[in-house]
């Protein structure tokens, strides 16, 4: 494999496009150069400094710090997914329905793909878990985001609907099924999309990634492809459990509405 | 089949300590100042909201059964009625042509559209949808609010007899006196913490 390196002067030159478009921001009186700027400086420092971890897990590579760093992406993904939420559920509920669906998921995903699938030895080598592990929780990150804003969303909204319809003797899960599925699908929309536009419209950033990293461009698309798959899976039953879940938190023993369970 | 339904020592919002019994076929007027505390009564009795004191039909206890079957049983109407399939038809459990004629509307009502609806048609769509499940109990939440004289008067003398055929004890929030005069058996007013039962003049 024949790859030419990048220096970090050539990153920097690289990054002059980015400080061309924040004068050009400024000048149209957008205001978000700034945010613009500190993204963009975010994006190098994150970046630099995650190499630095994957350089020193890849050289460790043991079970512990493989999984500990598995932990920390995990509990960063739940922060993400309950920022994202315009209303949540009060008492640590969001950050941790967020936290569950996606460590049901994401994590049962990962693992199954690589000990049945790809294989490497020992199964939970670095340089397939990690990446695996990211790209799955970074996706169904977003699925569970979109399921549950959607859904608390479409509580606060159609409260009175949901509410007639429990007055009128019908269970909890009747009164809010159309919502809980509303939310499933927002859920799962962004992925079937990009399944369907993939190579088409777009070609995914991984396999972009792979094939300027020197990779065949067969070998790219299969591992491509797999990605997809077990990103569609993940996002999908995480999506379901987060909804499942925080819907069933919306009522209570009574299954009663209990909006006063949400923040806004 | 009809029961009697028990308010024991209730206590929810402001009001405190709430006792009352409604026999079956008896309609029971409750009025009060807007903010007494009138609909968070008939959302506690339907369950919806937690209260105080016991609640029972008959020998049920609220608690006892879950939430959807009490709800089944003790149907509340709410003053503004939401609707969520596309036609009147569709949120029916059985067809009313019986109650769609004597409330105006027609056996084609069924398949009109919701969005249509003006709010009169919807308050008495809405109390044709409660009693097309056959509830044991009837607690209205000003159910002829939108109404004029006439359809209110049809309105009434409909549920009045519905009551007679079948027996069941409605609490009905009612503001106009001569509503109260002409549907009520007792009549009772919140004031303050209390319910304070009203003569019925003729």
């Amino acid at each position: 494999m024949n790859v030419i390196d990048l220096s970090w002067w050539q990153l920097a030159l690289t990054s002059s496009l980015v400080l061309a478009l924040a004068a050009c921001t400024h000048i149209a009186h957008l205001g978000i150069g700034k945010s613009l700027l500190i993204a963009a400086a975010r994006t190098a420092i994150q970046l630099a400094l995650v190499g630095m971890v994957l350089e020193a897990l890849f050289a460790v590579g043991s079970l512990h710090w493989v999984a500990l760093m598995g932990l920390v992406m995990l509990l960063l993904a739940g922060r993400e997914v309950m920022a994202r939420q315009k209303y949540r559920l009060r008492g640590g509920w969001s950050f941790g329905i967020g936290t569950l669906s996606m460590f049901i998921s994401a994590f049962s995903v990962t693992v199954l793909t690589l000990v049945v699938i790809i294989g490497p030895s020992p199964w939970y080598e670095p340089q397939y878990a990690i990446p695996l592990l990211g790209m799955l929780l970074g996706n169904t990150m977003t699925g569970v985001a979109l399921g549950l804003d959607r859904l608390t969303e479409s509580a606060r909204r159609s409260r009175d609907i949901i509410e007639n319809r429990l007055m009128l003797g019908e269970t909890w899960t009747q009164a809010c099924g159309d919502f809980r599925r509303e939310a499933m699908r927002a859920g799962l929309m962004p992925i079937i999309n990009s399944m369907a536009a993939a190579g088409i419209v777009s070609l995914p950033g991984m396999m972009t990634g792979q094939i300027l990293a020197g990779s065949p461009p067969a070998l790219a698309v299969k591992y491509q492809i797999l990605i997809m798959f077990t990103v569609a899976g993940g996002t999908g039953f995480g999506t379901f459990a987060a909804v499942a879940i925080c819907s069933r938190r919306l009522f209570d023993r009574r299954e009663r509405l209990r909006m006063d369970r949400l923040s806004n | 089949m009809a029961s009697k339904l028990h308010l024991n020592r209730v206590a929810i919002g402001a009001l405190e300590d709430i006792n009352l019994t409604l026999a079956p076929g008896e309609i029971v007027c409750l009025s009060g100042a807007s903010g007494a505390g009138k609909s968070r009564l008939l959302r506690a009795i339907a369950d919806l909201e937690s209260h105080g004191g016991e609640i029972r039909l008959g020998e049920q206890e609220q608690s006892s059964i879950p939430g959807h079957q009490w709800r089944r049983a003790v149907m509340m109407v709410p003053a503004e009625s939401a609707w969520w399939f596309d036609t009147v038809g569709e949120h029916l459990d059985k067809p009313m042509s019986k109650a769609l004629r004597t409330l105006g509307f027609s056996e084609e009502t069924s398949d009109w559209p919701v969005a249509r609806l003006s709010s009169g048609e919807k308050q008495r769509l809405a109390l044709v949808r409660a009693l097309s499940r056959e509830p044991q109990v009837l607690l209205l939440d000003e159910p002829t609010a939108n109404l004029d004289d006439e359809t209110t008067r049809r309105a009434e003398e409909w549920l009045q007899s519905l009551i007679r055929e079948h027996h069941q004890p409605v609490l009905w929030v009612a503001h106009r006196e001569d509503q109260i005069r002409r549907v009520a058996r007792r009549h009772f007013r919140i004031e303050g913490s209390q319910l304070v039962e009203r003569e019925l003049r003729e």
